[in-house]
């Protein structure tokens, strides 16, 4: 069941290997990354942001993950564990943790994600596969990485860059944007530009062999750069063929919290959770063997995805609800995003707002965010 | 390999002939129940909540999907390096094989799985009773009463008394007598089919009975415990107070997941402090849609809901369009119930496909009598376009 989706005619995988890098800047999400990183934060009713890009790689036939760590990443390791909702638990490959070694050298303050590349090059190094893919945990997409890479081997390219033309560009967030020319060349990229934007962004997966990304990082770092995106890849669009793979299904970049609210919203269009997770395989996640949900007596609900272990009793429109939430009679929520084993008092009303895990609403209080700023209440607050 | 103080031996090998079309394809034990669940996941899970971690599942009939099911046991986390769970289908030896003849033939036939863990005490379950129990209060038990067999009792109705095996017992709980399906019982204490043995005994036992009688069922109810009874061990009656419940029949299946819903539910699944582990099937959350209308029911992740859904339990993967109805009803894994359709009081196998404006459960026959009849849909179903399956009827 878990075996990489039957693809006829598709790029054989085992010679690609992934890194996805968690050492990215989470603070745009504010109090939901307090305590987490942003690859743990959740998404989708039971998902961590981290479930998309780590099931895609499975699903398409990569075996070989490593994954990037910089800051707070006890909650990573407790979702991810050894792999093994992914299939990861492997004796031969499969995950691997990559801390960040330059933590302990406290002399030496951080200076970009490529030294969490560089601390971990064995790595790197001993994997023996020959091409890599790169992806970072804040875009939330179900992508099938067999073409793109079939197209990268038979284009000779030196990177290819997954992208998704935008049919609307959010102000509300941020983009890293890229321009091609007819022949899907990349010929500019620019992490998130104030002005001069293209309506193509990167989806922040990157395809190369293996030895151009040592050649990479190693020049890079002797000349003293340390940013993977702006250094190693936009440094390079001049001198090595980098072009860009057209992706067409739903994809969401989480980099600020409007963008992370609407697209968990979003997620209610059935074309879009089709697309999300009917498509290119099943997204996994931890098992946490909850019951099924229970709609009590009396219970409204309309227009929501609900997660395992949820008691509802209460109004619940339009919302996003996340394992073992409980709902009191009375209780009206709407547009909301509700964390994991949340309790909803009686008669509390919730508009326009994201409570994260374990928070209690107690009964007859009322919070409202707008639709535009949702209001967020933090890790297991009492309100 | 270390002595364990007790080894569980799960029954999971019956046909579950009064099941009907439910168990075509599976034993019983592999039978879905609960939305998520299949019956052998409360024994198992009960052994894991109950630091039992070895277990031995014997299997015979139709064994293939619960093997798979039960893979290497870490779905209840019993895959252990010693003990966890071990599948022990029927097997040839030297002088020949045979099918297990009955219960306790197959605890016999695997008398070399329980010398290589060599417990003190033999716990023998079975895989078809939905119920959450603490089986180590029951060996605690089971060493204050100095027992040499304990077996698992509930109080049931006493005009259902002549369905069960019912015990008889002194004011100390210990076992006077041993009342089979009997027409005037004498106490209302049925047996849950859990029995703990000392082990030295249950092994003299068995050898005894296959050695001398050749032409024994190889039962525990007919052939082992009458003879220990005579023989006047001690045996004695731990009474459970929980949630019980034989799923043998349509009836009872139907009315087990009934018991899952209202406010508070004979039955709570939700209980963090008594998880009841599966092979969780992976699958998106749950959709309800503008127009879905739930009340009362238990629905699992993966199913989609645009039409009316009361007081039912949905599996994983169902689907119910705009304007199709749900109610009273039991719908399997993956089912799709299409616009306009309506079902009561029915259970509805896996992968079924009900037409639009079909009627299931609906309608009665004309002479039929006011008695709630279930209707049952077997697996793989198509129920054409504006079919009228009626109250009762089986279809499979």
């Amino acid at each position: 069941m878990m075996t990489p989706v039957y693809k006829k005619g598709g790029a054989n995988m085992n010679n690609v290997m992934a890194i996805i890098n968690n050492a990215l800047d989470e603070s745009f999400l504010d109090k939901l990354t307090g305590h987490r990183s942003l690859a743990s934060v959740p998404f989708g009713a039971r998902y961590r942001l981290i479930d998309f890009p780590l099931s895609n790689l499975v699903n398409s036939g990569v075996t070989n993950v490593g994954l990037l760590l910089q800051t707070k990443y006890r909650s990573l390791m407790d979702h991810i564990g050894f792999g093994k909702a992914w299939d990861l638990d492997r004796k031969r490959n499969g995950l691997f943790i990559l801390p960040p070694a330059h933590i302990y050298q406290a002399n030496r303050a951080y200076k970009g994600d490529l030294q969490n590349f560089a601390s971990n090059i064995d790595y790197i190094k001993r994997s023996n596969q020959e091409y890599v893919i790169i992806g970072s945990p804040n875009v939330v997409a179900n992508i099938d990485y067999r073409d793109a890479f079939k197209y990268h081997v038979e284009h000779e390219n030196d990177i290819t860059i997954i992208y998704r033309e935008l049919d609307v560009f959010r102000r509300d967030t941020t983009y890293t944007v890229i321009n091609t020319d007819d022949n899907d060349r990349i010929i500019d990229m620019k992490v998130d530009p104030k002005k001069n934007f293209y309506k193509k962004i990167s989806l922040q997966r990157y395809i190369m062999k293996k030895e151009l990304l040592l050649d990479i990082i190693d020049d890079c770092i002797s000349k003293g750069e340390w940013d993977f995106v702006k250094n190693a890849i936009i440094g390079n669009l001049d001198h090595l063929k980098v072009y860009g793979y057209p992706f067409h299904s739903y994809a969401a970049v989480i980099n600020s919290i409007n963008g992370y609210y609407k697209s968990n919203l979003e997620l209610l269009k059935p074309n879009v959770w089709q697309d999300l997770f009917l498509k290119n395989g099943p997204i996994f996640t931890k098992p946490k063997d909850e019951a099924p949900t229970a709609y009590k007596n009396g219970v409204n609900a309309r227009n929501i995805l609900a997660a395992n272990g949820c008691s509802i009793k209460g109004e619940v429109k339009n919302s996003v609800l996340f394992r073992g939430v409980k709902v009191h009679p009375g209780a009206v929520i709407k547009n909301s995003i509700i964390m994991q084993k949340s309790e909803i008092g009686a008669n509390a009303y919730l508009e326009n707002v994201i409570l994260d895990k374990g928070v209690q609403i107690t009964s007859n209080k009322s919070l409202k965010g707008d639709t535009n700023l949702p209001m967020i209440i933090a890790k297991n607050a009492i309100v | 390999m270390p002595k364990e103080e007790m080894v569980a031996m799960l029954l999971a090998g019956g046909k579950g002939t009064r099941l009907g079309v439910l168990t075509n394809n599976i034993a019983k034990p592999a039978v879905p129940f609960g939305a998520e669940y299949r019956l052998i996941d409360f024994p198992l899970s009960n052994c894991t909540n109950s630091g039992i971690t070895t277990v031995g599942v014997l299997t015979q009939y139709k064994p293939l999907v619960l093997n798979s099911y039960i893979g290497s046991g870490s779905s209840w986390d019993l895959d252990r390096h010693n003990g966890g769970v071990t599948v022990l289908p029927p097997y040839v030896r030297e002088g020949g094989g045979s099918w297990y003849k009955g219960t306790a033939d197959a605890i016999y036939q695997n008398i070399e799985f329980l010398d290589i863990h060599d417990p003190e005490y033999v716990l023998v379950l079975s895989g078809d009773h939905i119920y959450k129990m603490d089986y180590a209060e029951m060996l605690n038990y089971h060493k204050e009463k100095n027992a040499d067999i304990s077996i698992g009792v509930v109080e049931v109705p006493w005009k259902e008394t002549h369905r069960f095996g019912i015990m008889n017992t002194n004011q100390d709980q210990k076992i006077i007598e041993f009342q089979e399906k009997p027409e005037n019982a004498k106490n209302n204490l049925a047996s849950m089919g859990i029995y703990i043995f000392n082990w030295e005994y249950l092994r003299k036992y068995l050898i005894e009975e296959a050695e001398e009688n050749e032409d024994s069922a190889g039962d525990f109810g007919h052939n082992i415990i009458p003879k220990m009874m005579a023989d006047e061990l001690n045996f004695y009656a731990y009474t459970f107070d929980g949630y019980w419940k034989d799923v043998g029949t349509i009836e009872s299946y139907w009315q087990a997941h009934m018991d899952l819903l209202g406010e508070e539910p004979d039955l709570e699944l939700q209980d963090r402090n008594w998880i009841i582990y599966s092979v969780n099937p992976n699958r998106p959350p749950q959709y309800l849609s503008e127009d879905a209308v739930v009340d009362n029911s238990m629905i699992n992740k993966g199913t989609q809901i645009m039409g009316t859904v009361k007081n039912s339990v949905l599996f994983f993967g169902v689907k119910v369009a705009q304007d199709a109805v749900v109610e009273d009803s039991v719908i399997l894994p993956n089912t799709r119930v299409n616009t306009g359709a309506k079902i009561k009081n029915s259970i509805v196998g896996r992968n079924v496909i009900v037409e639009k404006d079909s009627k299931i459960g609906i309608e009665k026959e004309k002479e039929a009598s006011d008695e709630l009849k279930i209707t049952v849909i077997g697996d793989d179903e198509v129920i054409p376009e504006a079919s009228n399956i009626k109250a009762g009827m089986v279809v499979g």
